[in-house]
């Protein structure tokens, strides 16, 4: 039985699920950033003993969300919007570089089961494969530090090394956002997809 | 770990139970009391004398106690020489050079006041003898008990104006009634030596002054007199007359659960040995956070944010350069700073004092280095009086706070080491006498016994000590961003990755660099839509 809503020249994309995880996810992940660089002293608004409290709790506030949100992925087989392809990739960085300057129509069509474009799925999976695990695996490894030596591991892994992993992986992060924010204003117009986002409709194009 | 705590948390639950309604006995009971004990000393036949003396008072309390001179006898608070076990260098105050008054050696009629017996004026003194044991200098109650300089060790036993031509006199002491109200040591008593170091109070120590006899909870919380109202011995635990908690045999760090005073009690006179090495509570969220600093830092250097936390202050610089100078009229001067303390004076030299004072942080590993009386130094640099060792691989090695003492002293530029100045005296080679340094430093050097070029000069010199009274409130501990700064209190700790001080510049150059032109990229991109957009408007559909 399909209870998709439908509603005419519109095509439901995102469910209520899906957008409130994307949300809370960018909230959290953002104020990762401002706490996280703050941390690292790059400049002062919470002070150093704050910003670490608020960061070490929106990282549980996050690995909660991610628990849900990898069951949801599985159970609703939402997960197969990854899997990369490279079908029409060319056509994509084309429409980048060039036909968007032109006017030319976007070369991939939002589908419920294609919702993300070919350059969109590469980009979410070296998030997902790269840039997440440096950031998670360093964060709960500098999170868990005062326990490297039940662990055993304070011999040979240094809080040094950890720590300039996660700052790495947090600048990759920075600039992952940058990108992605721009990217939501390429849509037909520069807020579609961002009102998409929040409604979970998606206005299909019309030629 | 925190299963640990539940299993404790569940017996604790269930001891409580067994004991029904029964309030838990608070900490303050537990401890003992500066105790009166179960004998008054006032109905005793054998005090109720004049006593002319305190020899004479040492042999009457000796009477019952017939082992305590024996017993004090082992300790350094009598023989003022203690063999480093780390080093093996021989310490004490009979052996090394401190940066303050210099030495005891040819001073010992001044400095013996301190010492806790009668007489020691020379390299004669009879360190067998039972009744020149100070009983009471440590077992006074009634804080009338006073030694001065100048007396080898004995109690004022007729008026005297002191300091001489000040126009104060002090009382000779009522010996029997001090021995009729004998009682266990109170933070005066320990404190009529230790919070006058250096001939003043608060000189030396910067932790230790005559405020901590009353002193408020904001000043110390473990002493707090309207509080747990510690005596000094509630933690430097006293067995046989043996002190705990030397600052010459030092537990840079120490491990294990707390053991309040029982009977397992290795350094007992260490913040762990009643509070554990993890003895933060804190949110399970943040994963021991606070417990982990307790691997590289002394509990001291978050809890004593400030030493010398009142108007006493204490001295940070001690210049013998300008000893000998006089005043405008040729005469011996003396010059008080602001807030009425030594600034400069003919007999000694220039000072600096200052109150409020933020620590200075070393790695420590409990072991000390001296340069102890003959001792070469090099004099091209500053001279270090004593080295605390230790370095961040060594695990018993802690970030420890240090006032450190600055000065210039005598030295032989020939020999190269310090010289021992005869500065306490009546005699015409006394320098604060007769202000004449050859003669000084022949006659000190002669009494201990070493030769002397006959050349002297002056070298920089430091002298470092570890900070651990003065416990603040836990409110007022060192605030985490003092440390995780840049320019903090831990700038120049070497060895540890220091979130919010240490950054890695290869990494934060790309990572900028890559950020910049993201931002680049995304506006040129996004200009020349606007652009394209401008010229040509979408086409009406
Ligand atoms: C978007 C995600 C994240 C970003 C952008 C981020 C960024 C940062 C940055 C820049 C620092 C300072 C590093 C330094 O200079 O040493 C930091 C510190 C830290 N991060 Fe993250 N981080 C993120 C996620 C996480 C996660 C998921 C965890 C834990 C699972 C975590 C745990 C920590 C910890 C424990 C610290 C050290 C500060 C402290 O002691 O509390 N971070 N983070």
């Amino acid at each position: 039985m399909n209870t998709t809503p439908t509603r005419r020249g519109y095509i439901f994309l995102y469910k209520r699920y899906e957008r409130f995880w994307h949300w809370s996810q960018a909230a959290l992940i953002v104020f990762m950033l401002i706490t996280g660089f703050e941390i690292h002293g790059s400049y002062r608004i919470f002070g150093f003993q704050r910003a670490a409290d608020y960061h070490t709790y929106t990282a549980w506030t996050l690995l909660v969300l991610w628990a849900f949100t990898i069951f949801w992925q599985f159970t609703t087989g939402e997960w197969k919007q990854y899997i990369p392809t490279l079908e029409k990739v060319g056509a994509m960085i084309r429409y980048y570089i060039y036909g968007i300057f032109t006017n030319a129509p976007h070369p991939f069509r939002k589908t419920t089961v294609k919702k993300h474009n070919p350059l969109q799925r590469l980009a979410y999976l070296a998030l997902l494969s790269a840039v997440s695990p440096i950031i998670w695996g360093s964060g709960l490894f500098y999170l868990f530090y005062a326990y490297w030596k039940n662990w055993g591991i304070d011999g040979w892994l240094s809080l040094e090394a950890v720590a300039l992993t996660h700052t790495a992986g947090a600048f990759m992060m920075l600039t992952f956002f940058f990108v992605h924010v721009y990217l939501t204003t390429t849509g037909h117009t520069p807020f579609a997809h961002i009102k998409t986002m929040i409604t979970g409709w998606e206005e299909e194009e019309r030629h | 770990m925190n299963w640990k705590i539940l299993v404790r948390a569940a017996a604790l639950a269930a001891g409580l139970a067994a004991c029904g309604a029964q309030a838990m006995p608070s900490l303050a009971d537990k401890l003992p009391k500066s105790a009166k004990g179960t004998a008054d000393h006032g109905k005793f036949k054998e005090l109720q004398k004049v006593f002319k003396s305190g020899p004479e008072v040492t042999r009457a309390c000796l009477a019952c106690h017939t082992d305590a001179a024996r017993q004090v006898q082992h300790t350094r608070h009598w023989t003022w020489e203690v063999v480093d076990p780390k080093t093996g260098q021989k310490l004490g105050k009979k052996n090394i050079i401190n940066n303050f008054c210099t030495t005891t050696v040819s001073n010992e009629k001044d400095c013996m006041a301190c010492h806790a017996g009668y007489g020691w004026q020379d390299k004669g003194f009879d360190f067998a003898r039972e009744e020149s044991v100070d009983c009471l200098i440590c077992h006074d109650s009634t804080g009338t008990y006073r030694k001065l300089p100048g007396d080898a060790g004995h109690p004022v036993y007729e008026r005297k104006e002191f300091p001489a031509g000040s126009g104060k006199f002090v009382e000779a002491v009522d010996l029997a009634k001090v021995a009729q109200k004998v009682a266990m040591p109170s933070r005066a008593n320990c404190g009529s030596c230790h919070f006058f170091g250096a001939g003043g109070d608060g000189t030396k120590h910067g932790d230790l002054d005559s405020s901590l006899k009353q002193p408020g909870k904001h000043l110390d919380v473990h002493m707090d007199a309207k509080g747990l109202n510690f005596s000094c011995v509630a933690c430097h635990k006293t067995v046989d007359h043996q002190v705990s908690g030397s600052r010459y045999e030092f537990a840079a760090s120490r491990h294990g659960p707390p053991t309040p005073r029982g009977k397992y009690d290795e350094e007992p006179a260490s913040c762990q040995a009643c509070h554990g090495d993890k003895p933060h509570r804190e949110n399970p969220l943040l994963m021991d956070r606070l417990n982990v600093h307790t691997d590289k830092l002394a509990c001291q250097t978050c809890h004593i944010p400030e030493y010398a936390r009142n108007s006493i202050g204490t001295e940070k610089v001690w210049d013998w350069s300008t000893a000998t100078t006089m005043g405008a009229d040729g005469k011996p001067a003396v010059v008080k700073d602001s807030a009425g303390r030594r600034a400069f004076d003919s007999k000694k030299g220039n000072f600096a004092w200052d109150s409020f004072l933020t620590p200075e942080y070393r790695w420590f590993n409990g072991k000390v280095s001296f340069k102890v009386i003959g001792d070469k130094i090099d004099p091209s640099g500053v001279v270090e009086i004593n080295h605390p060792e230790g370095s961040a691989v060594e695990p018993a090695a802690r970030i420890w706070p240090f006032k450190v003492h600055r000065g210039k002293q005598a030295y032989d530029p020939e020999l190269k080491n310090l010289l021992v100045v005869h500065t306490a005296g009546e005699d015409h080679t006394a320098l604060w006498h007769n202000f004449d340094w050859p003669k000084a430093i022949e006659t000190g050097m002669q009494t201990a016994g070493l030769p002397w070029s006959g050349k002297y000069d002056f070298v920089a010199t430091e002298m470092s000590w570890p900070i651990t009274h003065m416990v603040a409130p836990k409110g007022d501990a060192v605030a985490c961003a003092q440390c995780h700064q840049d320019e903090g209190r831990l700038k120049g700790i070497d060895g540890i990755y220091l979130p919010g001080r240490d950054r890695n510049g290869l990494i934060d150059t790309i990572g900028w660099i890559v950020m910049a032109l993201t931002l680049l990229g995304v506006l040129i991109h996004g200009g020349a839509r606007v652009c394209v957009l401008c010229r040509k408007p979408r086409s009406p559909q």
